[in-house]
């Protein structure tokens, strides 16, 4: 295989460009990692390679909020290199890793270890640190230390913080150093560990159940917090109606919150259990149909900032496994755009949702919840004109041909994992193309290196 | 030499939810079972119906009448019988559940008896290998059999008394007493009683009974058993754990005998036509006072009894049908 140089030239030709400035038609010249022509006609300099964007969008490549690489620890399911390939392929130019390693990373010893591991991706691996040691609920980490090196997002995730006082604590220490914590919203004593939804389909399937009000009074709790403190807080993975309803009053009376919701939150329901597959066990669960309409009705209204993946791989031999003991979590990177795409802006336009008084979202709203808005809430926005296709601006683009249909295959994906729940859903449109830093790291749908 | 291929059809090859069958499945099983009760009365009890198949039961949990009643049923119907018992076998040394099956499966086995702890276990075998699977009993999902049996001793009772079979339960009001939110035998029963046309009621403490039974073909839902007793034609108990009595928000279970046992006077409360009943293994004086359990109309051996020819029928209908055996093929094998 060849290896671009960062030197030559890259052209994409006749793409619909969509950032925060709106859309329009538009032909890109990028030169090294920065794009140094924006014009309705560019002409192609003698030796570039050409892309063609005819019929497609070319966006800013995207930020996940919310990724599990499992390294280390975990690497039979993923790695650094691996899941930040699972990444590229499907458009994102970073990713936040979840701290829930093995051993978590709480420390500036592991920090330094996986920045060795990331330097050659093929997009940025952010880090995020755990609140408590080892993720145990107990003594705080030391955020500061680890701020220094760089990170600037910090949560239990896979688990919430249960302790209300020392909840406080850490709230009180991230704002005096101006980090924001994410929670997981999971009170334990509600959700006693069940392995889905507690309603109708738990009933039927013969599964415990873990009822809305376990995500829902630790979102109360915090709230409340953030209220009293004047903290910072952001909302992991919202899925029930109930959670959204908070954080949008919250966010209406003022408070500095944002939300996140995945893929799956937005497009499955419990119904899938009734195959007891475990690839449909996540955590929070997947829950009511109702819910589903409220993440996506949460998304038009913008109390959701961002969809981020939580992209959490298990190898094959964890998830075959009985329902009950297999363990939660479902791969996302390399469909969130599709899905997101399929569900929010093709099927709503088509007519085809389970609830058609929602609109569909406009282009320009579903990629900046790609894009600009959780790389505000990762920091992963200092670098100029980011999130914006203008001359002088990174390129760290995507080619999206909307016009494709296509099936996610279990056994071909990028991730070392395979549990990825949407291997049923006809899909819609599909990331073709990813530049990061100027390097055309994926050309139709395929890695480079 | 020959290949041997078992043709089935897609869903009629496995018995996994008494929603597999329909009302129309479920009594072709209860008439097929007709002729095997009667079977069982010759002096040889046995047809060659199932000669050359191997049924191999695997249970990850303790059993006595299910896993005894499908050996029987196996042998009377001359299948070759093996028994995995998990506490002697590779189970203890971290075999997973896939593994197990599919090892099983491998010897070439044409159905696999299963039960396990895990809801969903039997569906999820029968993803992973090629014989039949029959659900001998999934966690707090489903237990098809004993409905079956259950349905088949119903029957048997009631067409005993009219003088003619009874094959549509319709007007007949069962109670299903006890532990429903964890019970796969509620479960199946609630499926398989409705679709022959029963009114079910469900009686449990609050914390007992399912968080939601929309959907559930079901007359009613109380908490007050006292109230249901005259208008019941068969009180059915479940089985109660000492370990639900925190969960129920009871004291223990004398509190739980006090509110939902069918004690001697209750007992004495239900019309005299009342049937009794209960899947074993019974705590008496806990959900059924002993005396209880042996009156006349307590079917309690009778539901035992009849899980043989029930769990034969059932066996046939699965591997019954014709096999159809593959051309001699020097190509394919060496």
């Amino acid at each position: 295989m060849i290896l671009l140089s960062k030197a030559e030239e890259i052209i994409i030709k006749g793409a619909t460009l969509v950032d925060a400035a709106g859309e329009r038609r538009m032909d890109v010249l990028v030169r090294g990692e920065t794009i140094v022509a924006v014009a309705e006609s560019v002409e192609v300099p003698i030796g570039a390679r050409i892309v063609d964007g005819a019929n497609g969008y070319l966006l800013p490549a995207f930020v996940d909020l919310h990724t599990h690489l499992r390294e280390p620890g975990g690497e039979r399911s993923e790695t650094v290199e691996s899941g930040s390939r699972a990444a590229a392929i499907g458009g994102y130019r970073a990713v936040v890793a979840m701290p829930n390693t093995s051993p978590t990373i709480d420390s500036v010893e592991i920090v330094r270890h996986l920045h060795d591991l990331a330097r050659n991706t093929l997009c940025e691996v952010a880090l995020s640190g755990s609140i408590t040691i080892g993720r145990l609920g107990e003594k705080l980490t030391p955020m500061a230390d680890l701020a220094e090196f760089g990170i600037c997002l910090f949560t239990d995730d896979g688990r919430g913080v249960q302790s209300d006082a020392l909840m406080r604590e850490a709230l009180i220490v991230a704002s005096r150093l101006g980090l924001t914590l994410g929670q997981h919203c999971e009170n334990e004593e509600h959700a006693k560990g069940a392995p889905m939804h507690e309603g109708v389909w738990s009933s039927k399937l013969g599964l415990a159940g873990q009822p809305s009000s376990a995500e829902e009074v630790m979102v109360e709790r915090d709230l409340e917090l953030v209220r009293e403190l004047g903290a910072s807080m952001h909302f992991l993975h919202l899925s029930t109606i109930g959670a959204i309803d908070l954080v949008r009053r919250a966010k209406r009376e003022g408070l500095s919150i944002t939300a996140e919701a995945t893929p799956h939150h937005l497009s499955l329901s419990d119904a899938e259990i009734a195959s007891y597959n475990p690839v449909f066990k996540v955590n929070p669960p997947l829950r009511t149909a109702a819910d589903v309409n409220g993440v996506r009705a949460g998304i038009l209204d913008g109390t959701i900032d961002a969809i981020a993946t939580d992209h959490a791989p298990h190898s094959p031999e964890l998830k075959d496994e009985p329902f009950d003991c297999a363990p939660p979590g479902m791969i996302g990177l390399e469909t969130a755009f599709a899905v997101a795409y399929t569900e929010l802006v093709a099927k709503a336009h088509l007519r085809i949702t389970d609830d058609p008084t929602l609109p569909a979202l406009s282009m320009l709203d579903l990629v900046r919840l790609f894009t600009l808005s959780p790389a505000r809430i990762a920091r992963l926005d200092r670098h100029e004109h980011c999130g914006e296709i203008v001359v002088g601006a990174r390129a760290d683009l995507v080619v999206f041909d909307p016009t494709e249909r296509w099936k996610v295959e279990e056994s071909s994906t990028a991730s070392r994992s395979h549990n990825t729940p949407f291997a049923q859903l006809d899909l819609v449109g599909r990331v073709r193309h990813t530049l990061y830093r100027g390097e055309l790291v994926v050309t139709d749908a395929d890695a480079q290196r | 030499m020959t290949i041997e291929t078992i043709d089935r059809e897609a869903g009629r090859d496995n018995l996994l939810s008494v929603s597999d069958l329909g009302r129309e499945g479920i009594l072709e099983i209860l008439h097929q079972a007709d002729a095997f009760a009667e079977i069982s009365h010759r002096p040889m009890p046995k047809v060659p119906a199932l000669r050359g198949r191997t049924i191999v039961t695997v249970f990850f949990e303790n059993s006595t009448r299910t896993r005894l009643s499908f050996e029987m049923a196996a042998q009377r119907l001359n299948a070759d019988v093996l028994t995995f018992f998990s506490a002697t076998s590779s189970v203890q040394k971290g075999e997973s559940l896939r593994d197990t099956v599919q090892t099983v499966d491998a010897l070439g086995v044409d159905a696999i008896i299963i039960r396990h702890p895990s809801s969903g276990a039997a569906l999820q075998a029968s993803r992973w290998v090629r014989a039949s699977v029959i659900n001998a009993g999934d966690g707090q999902h489903e237990h098809p059999t004993q409905a079956l049996l259950d349905a088949f001793t119903i029957r048997e009772a009631l067409s005993r008394r009219s003088g003619q079979v009874v094959d549509d339960f319709a007007g007949l009001r069962v109670n299903i007493v006890g532990d429903v939110r964890h019970s796969r035998v509620a479960r199946s029963n609630v499926l398989a009683l409705a679709a022959l046309g029963a009114e079910v009621t469900l009686v449990a403490p609050e914390a007992l009974l399912p968080i939601s039974t929309e959907g559930w073909p079901i007359a009613r839902v109380t908490t007050d058993l006292d109230s249901t007793l005259d208008s019941t034609d068969v009180c059915y108990l479940l089985r109660i754990q000492h370990e639900r009595m925190a969960e129920a928000h009871l004291d223990d279970l004398d509190e739980y005998r006090r509110h939902f046992g069918l004690t001697t006077e209750r007992a004495a409360r239900l019309g005299k036509d009342a049937l009794i009943m209960h899947p074993g293994p019974m705590n008496r004086g806990v959900e059924i006072d002993s005396t209880v359990a042996d009156l006349p109309n307590a079917l309690i051996l009778d539901q035992a009894r009849n899980g043989v020819p029930v769990r034969m029928a059932v066996l046939f209908r699965l591997l019954g049908g014709p096999r159809t055996v593959g051309a001699e093929s020097g190509d394919l094998v060496e």
